[in-house]
């Protein structure tokens, strides 16, 4: 079975693009052009040397010896906090904002949930003196303070969204409705692998970069290129794709996916998308969504802003579906907790996002030579006051 | 023939118009349909209210979200309208995104339809070349018109392939935007309405988003076989109730 695009647009049954026509001449226009601007050697280069002068790329892959004891086995951390702007995010909206430029868009438009993707796109607009107008939800914009004013202070327009559940789902809508709006000079720089074909696949492109690094650097240190394992937290899954692309066809490398469960998966309060989902379509992709019974899409509920998300994206549906993937989900506690034990025991603070993939040791045991690669998705300065509320610190 | 087809022949301009089922309050269905059959409407798009409407503005937006809070549902709406025939002989089309009729089954929403009298369909979210390769074969058993969107940014190629997979009208979208009516049309609408009476397409063209009241229709239907209306309607239903629709329809015509 192939894990990677077919020329359709899909991932086994999940992906495509279920949008409105209005927005068929951008996406048609992006889908024509994706693959052969990024197989340009003057795109690579600029990408790549951005990625390493600007991101600080490679990001280390760190040995986390103190963690790797308590669990008994031996646990790499990927440091993609380490980059600019303190989380993955970042290789993306590089990607795009080089891909909008040659497509000849002079407006970008983003919509972001923890603000990591809103401040990884008012940064690369900035570098590029290109307009950017940001959409977040209301509710986020108030647990998410510091990277509200990281954008505005990077010179982008931050909106509210204020319908639905006022979160990133929302937040979305609003930034394709403005899409809509304005077809001809924009383009949307989406921040997870989600959204209608080609990008759920551009952005996982863009993100592998990760995985890419993984290999060479496990090869240094380990002899071998392959984990036993790499695991991720999953949003909409673009860190996620990123950790798992170069390891998708290699059937001896357990991928694994940690959602948020919120307050529980059954308490009616959670975002665990892969457990509670079924198959629709959301923001123009066949994928497993959370849902009534009569189609409505429904406002989920996690601490991390990142992982507020109704759906999840294609890639990982199919994953989930052909048994390929492992998806767990870890609740608010645990993943606090977790967030608190990586700070006490390595001296690094994770994103509350990234706390939910590190609380897969309370799900799964591995073995002591089990080699497991974590996705360290970003840092936790954003989330500083939320681990302070949680613990009374 | 489909009351649509029938309807298009009618030497005359059209007017549609929209309204979310379930709003203002979840029992007005029946009775708007009624009231704008009587007020001389053509064609009525009954829409099935969803909780993200990504094609819509704030006006449609809030009268979904208020649809639903009102419990507003697919099998509620087939239960409203069993009987809508005994009453009216309007085409009457339900426009609603594809989610919820992915869950209901595509097969018994259509079968629902067929047994109702409901004459099409408008599905923004349904992109015409899925729609050509998995449903048409399912709209077309059930006897459903499918109708499409346009937009000024569409190319000529689509257009014709749109018309050629098109058995009834093409929704002419008037400027890209979402719905919502902003006032007056200007050179580029203009120029878009003649580009595309221009490529004398085998269906009739209707003109929707941005009309609200009699100056845009008549604008949009000096090129169109008509024009559809919501937005505007939806406010005039929260400002005015379900039984002042000759006040609205008039002020059009
Ligand atoms: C640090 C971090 N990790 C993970 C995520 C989740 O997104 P994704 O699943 O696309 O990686 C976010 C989203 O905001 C984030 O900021």
């Amino acid at each position: 079975m192939s894990y990677n695009i077919n020329n359709k647009g899909y991932y086994g049954a999940f992906g495509g693009a279920f949008i409105p026509e209005m927005l068929y001449p951008n996406v048609e226009e992006l889908r024509q052009n994706y693959l052969k601007i990024m197989a340009e050697p003057s795109f690579q280069e600029e990408f790549h040397q951005l990625l390493k002068d600007y991101v600080g790329r490679p990001s280390p892959l760190y040995f986390a010896k103190r963690l790797s004891e308590k669990y008994n086995t031996k646990v790499y951390l990927k440091r993609e906090d380490l980059n600019h702007t303190g989380a993955h995010k970042v290789n993306n909206t590089i990607g795009q904002i080089l891909m909008a430029k040659r497509l000849g868009k002079n407006r970008i438009i983003a919509e972001t949930g923890a603000g990591q993707h809103g401040v990884a796109t008012a940064t690369v607009c900035a570098l590029m003196g290109i307009e950017c107008i940001v959409y977040m939800g209301e509710i986020d914009i108030a647990r998410q303070a510091p990277n509200v004013a990281r954008m505005k202070m990077l010179g982008a327009k931050v909106i509210p969204a204020l319908s639905g559940s006022r979160t990133l789902k929302d937040a979305t809508n609003e930034a394709i409705r403005d899409w809509i709006n304005n077809p001809v000079d924009t383009h949307y720089i989406i921040g997870s692998a989600i959204g209608p074909h080609p990008y759920p696949d551009m952005v996982t492109k863009f993100q592998s970069v990760i995985s890419e690094e993984i290999k060479w650097q496990l090869k240094e240190k380990e002899g071998k290129e392959d984990p036993d394992y790499v695991v991720a937290c999953i949003g909409g899954g673009s860190n996620a794709a990123g950790t798992y692309y170069h390891f998708l066809d290699k059937e001896h490398v357990g991928i694994i996916a940690v959602e948020a469960a919120g307050k529980g998966i059954h308490s009616g309060e959670s975002a665990a998308t892969s457990a509670l989902g079924k198959e629709g379509i959301i923001h123009g992709c066949k994928t497993l969504l959370m849902q009534t019974p009569d189609g409505q899409i429904t406002e989920p509920y996690s601490i991390s802003a990142g992982l507020d998300y109704p759906g999840v994206g294609p890639l990982h549906s199919h994953l989930y579906k052909s048994g390929r993937g492992e998806f767990y989900s870890a609740t608010d506690d645990e993943a606090m907790t977790a967030g608190l034990e990586l700070a006490q025991l390595e001296g690094i603070i994770p994103a509350i996002e990234t706390s939910h993939a590190l609380a897969i040791f309370e799900h799964k045991t591995f073995h002591p030579d089990d080699i497991v690669v974590i996705s360290l998705s970003g840092r936790g300065d954003k989330d500083l006051q939320n681990y302070i509320d949680y613990f009374k610190l | 023939m489909n009351r649509i087809n029938q309807k298009l022949q009618e030497d005359k301009k059209l007017l549609s118009i929209y309204f979310t089922a379930g709003y203002p309050n979840v029992d007005d269905t029946a009775t708007i349909i009624q009231n704008l059959e009587t007020s001389g409407v053509d064609m009525i798009e009954i829409g099935l209210p969803f909780s993200d409407p990504l094609a819509d503005g704030p006006t449609i937006q809030a009268s979904s979200t208020a649809a639903l809070k009102n419990g507003m549902t697919s099998e509620l709406l087939f239960e409203q309208l069993k009987d809508i025939r005994q009453s009216v002989s309007i085409p009457l089309i339900i426009m609603g995104y594809f989610n919820p009729m992915l869950q209901y089954g595509i097969e018994a929403f259509c079968e629902k339809c067929q047994a109702i009298g409901i004459d099409g369909l408008i599905i923004p979210d349904l992109p015409v070349d899925v729609y050509h390769s998995e449903y048409k074969a399912t709209f077309e058993k059930y006897g459903l018109i499918n109708v499409f969107l346009i937009t000024p940014q569409t190319s000529d190629k689509r257009i014709h392939f749109i018309d050629s997979v098109s058995d009834g009208f093409i929704y002419m979208v008037s400027s890209a935007s979402t719905t919502g009516a902003k006032v007056g049309f200007g050179n580029t609408q203009t120029e878009y309405f003649e580009r595309i009476a221009d490529m004398n397409l085998k269906n009739p063209q209707i003109v929707g988003f941005g009309i609200s009241n009699n100056e845009t229709f008549t604008q949009a239907t000096t090129y169109a076989k008509g024009a559809i209306i919501g937005s505007a309607f939806i406010k005039h239903l929260t400002k005015n109730g379900v039984n002042a629709t000759d006040e609205f329809i008039n002020t059009i015509l």
